[in-house]
């Protein structure tokens, strides 16, 4: 299951890896990976397992990843006693919308700085260097300034269109239309066809690597986003799933246990992301490197 | 730059189309412009107009009723600032703890989650063994999930009762409460010695607002909670850079120092630990700029309890604003912070800017074709 290399492997080098001494460096390096293995899977499994569990018996044991009974009854609560459905819709509407409003934005303007010859778009590109450097973070009292000011605070609108572009996936989707040959696209133009025309039945078709990479980002980025609802919305209606979680934890229900029900939540909240880790790994291996290298 | 080289020969126009070319590019300026509106509308926006806004209100004493740009919102200048640094009292003090608190954070973080990365980068790419790609998506999966729910996991390995006492358990070693203590692990290391209470030298003062006692408190026991959780969740991500960096490791120079008689080790402090350096930089100053931004896990997992001593400058200003509604006081906070994170961001760039300056064209044609 190499699906993570980018490159293909090294070939194997003509070494001695036979005899004691390598025997013993191999198991040796089995042990070391089944111990991270488990360091870095078993935190999963004690969830899933204790989600199912009993509140005393998540209690009593909770390294075991058997539920003694098994019980639904964390999950029942879960629809039963909080908003989570609510709180799943509007995570799903949220991140539908801005992965569209991200991958198209981004890619529209992407192609206008790798390709377009317009007046300032060297400065521009500059300035999306630029808001990339800005920290996420520091954002969190200037926009609920502007969405109150605006009147935008605590609706769907204030809680999608902030999100709607962002400098690293114009980045990203420059980096690849400069990569694709300036050829294909003169042929199209030569023939007629306007500079949307060109960019939309020519040259976003090959960019698809590109666009299913930024699709990804999107989604994980959107889905997983916590401080912008934070500051965006205060009506439990609105709150996304990470908001609901949350206030599941620190709000009133934060200092009683209940554990399976909130391992549970955290868990339902962590299937769309991770079903589409195992589907699409290689996406997710070159949006790290990408976003690593834009700095 | 790349952009230029690759653009300039392909539209010298050739002959019979110059003049039609020449209409098409009249087009551009507008096309360029129309294209790139909406990325500017909402960037300038939710980006770069509500910084802003935010740095009028940090001279302000707004308190979150109506508009904070009318007359009746008192004008302070720079107050809010100097009484982060300059005024004692308990702004300075909560913000100078936040500060220690971040700094010891970053202190153990950075260089654990560097390490761990390496190693688990190491391990990964080692030819010998089978499966390891299971084990890289391992490695990796923590980092793409949501920081909410992973943190709502670690609240329970880290509960009173919870797995990781368990283990702990199993050691003979009584564990903690660790949500609840606040002491920190420089003063318990200092009890193990001796060293009870603190000496009055170290207690009667010290820089802005806390003492030296309090300033070398280590982080605290809660602390180290978070500090677990994100170092665990991190170290996938800088692995995935250490692998890219391994496998661009010319195989030949491995094996010609192996027919040289160098050992294991020295071919990884001599040969791979030089040649993998800018990546370890990389991995560094990224360290560095995440490290100063935690938020997320502070807000869910303890909320700068207990004693304040998980309080960082991040979820300092976000509680001196929503919670104590004093917003000018909390976005001068974030423009602190603003520029503690600009300064390691620039000096990054400065550095990968010199050492790739020349490389620039081929980093990119390198990357983008993979996978088409």
């Amino acid at each position: 299951m190499a699906v993570l290399t980018d490159r293909p492997a090294a070939p194997v080098a003509p070494r001695a890896d036979r005899g004691p001494r390598a025997r013993v460096n191999r198991i040796l390096g089995y042990a070391v990976l089944i111990f991270f293995g488990l360091v870095f899977l078993y935190p999963f499994v004690i969830q899933l397992g204790n989600s199912f569990k009993t509140e005393p018996d998540a209690a009593a044991n909770p390294l075991s990843p058997v539920p003694d009974p098994v019980t639904l009854a964390g999950f029942e609560r879960i629809f039963a006693g909080t908003n989570f459905p609510l709180w799943l819709g509007n995570s799903l509407l949220v991140t539908v919308l801005v992965t569209l409003g991200r991958v198209f934005f981004d890619s529209l303007a992407g192609y206008a700085l790798a390709r377009l010859r317009f007046r300032g778009r060297a400065g521009l590109f500059a300035a999306v260097i630029a808001v990339m450097a800005v920290p996420g973070v520091v954002l969190l009292i200037p926009k609920f300034l502007v969405l109150k000011q605006l009147g935008l605070y605590d609706s769907y609108a204030g809680l999608v269109v902030p999100l709607l572009a962002d400098a690293a996936g114009v980045f990203i989707m420059k980096q690849f239309f400069e990569s694709i040959p300036v050829s294909v696209e003169e042929a199209a133009r030569i023939d007629g066809a306007g500079v949307f025309r060109t960019f939309w039945s020519v040259v976003l078709p090959m960019a698809r690597p590109a666009l299913i990479t930024l699709t990804i980002l999107s989604f994980q980025g959107s889905w997983n986003e916590f401080p912008h609802s934070l500051v965006s919305v205060q009506d439990p209606h609105l709150f996304t799933l990470p908001r609901g979680l949350a206030d599941l934890v620190s709000g009133s229900l934060g200092k009683g246990t209940q554990y399976p029900l909130k391992l549970g939540a955290a868990l339902l909240a962590t299937i769309p992301v991770a079903v589409l880790f195992v589907i699409f790994q290689r996406y997710f291996v070159r949006g790290a490197n990408e976003g690593a290298d834009k700095g | 730059m790349a952009t230029e080289a690759l653009t300039a020969p392909a539209t010298t126009p050739a002959g019979p189309s110059r003049r039609r070319r020449r209409g098409i590019r009249g087009n551009e300026n507008i096309a360029g412009w129309l294209f790139v509106a909406p990325v500017i509308v909402i960037l300038g926006l939710f980006l770069l107009l509500p910084i802003l806004m935010a740095l009028w209100v940090s001279l302000t004493d707004w308190n979150g009723q109506g508009s904070p740009f009318t007359a009746d919102v008192p004008f302070v200048g720079g107050k809010n600032y100097t009484r982060l640094f300059t005024e004692d009292g308990l702004d300075r003090r909560d913000f100078m703890t936040s500060i220690r608190n971040n700094m010891y954070y970053v202190g153990i973080v950075v260089p654990a989650q560097t390490v761990l990365a390496l190693g688990l980068a190491l391990i990964v790419n080692n030819r010998m063994l089978k499966g390891k790609g299971f084990f890289r998506s391992a490695f990796y999966f923590p980092s793409v999930t949501s920081s909410v729910a992973i943190s709502v996991v670690f609240l329970f390995l880290f509960a009173n009762s919870g797995a990781v006492n368990k283990l702990l358990g199993f050691l003979g070693l009584d564990g903690p409460e660790w949500f609840a203590d606040s002491r920190g692990v420089l003063h318990l290391l200092l009890g193990v010695v001796g060293v009870d209470s603190p000496p009055a030298a170290l207690t009667s003062g010290g820089p802005l607002g806390l003492t030296w006692w309090d300033w070398l408190s280590g982080p605290s026991v809660a602390m180290m909670s978070i500090i677990c959780l994100v170092i665990w969740t991190t170290s996938g991500t800088f692995m995935l850079l250490y692998l890219a960096a391994l496998q661009n490791v010319p195989v030949a120079l491995d094996e010609a120092s192996t027919l040289d008689g160098a050992t294991r080790w020295q071919r990884f402090r001599y040969v791979t630990l030089p040649l993998i350096k800018p990546t370890t930089f990389l991995v560094v100053t990224l360290g560095l700029i995440g490290c100063w931004q935690v938020f997320d896990q502070v807000y869910v997992m303890s909320q700068g309890d207990p004693a304040k001593t998980t309080l960082t400058p991040a979820y300092l200003s976000y509680r001196t604003a929503f919670r104590d509604f004093d917003y000018g006081s909390g976005a001068a906070i974030s423009f602190v912070l603003f520029l503690i994170i600009i300064l390691f961001t620039l000096l990054q760039r400065r550095v990968m800017a010199d050492r790739d300056g020349s490389r620039r064209g081929r980093w990119w044609r390198r990357r983008v074709p993979e996978g088409s």
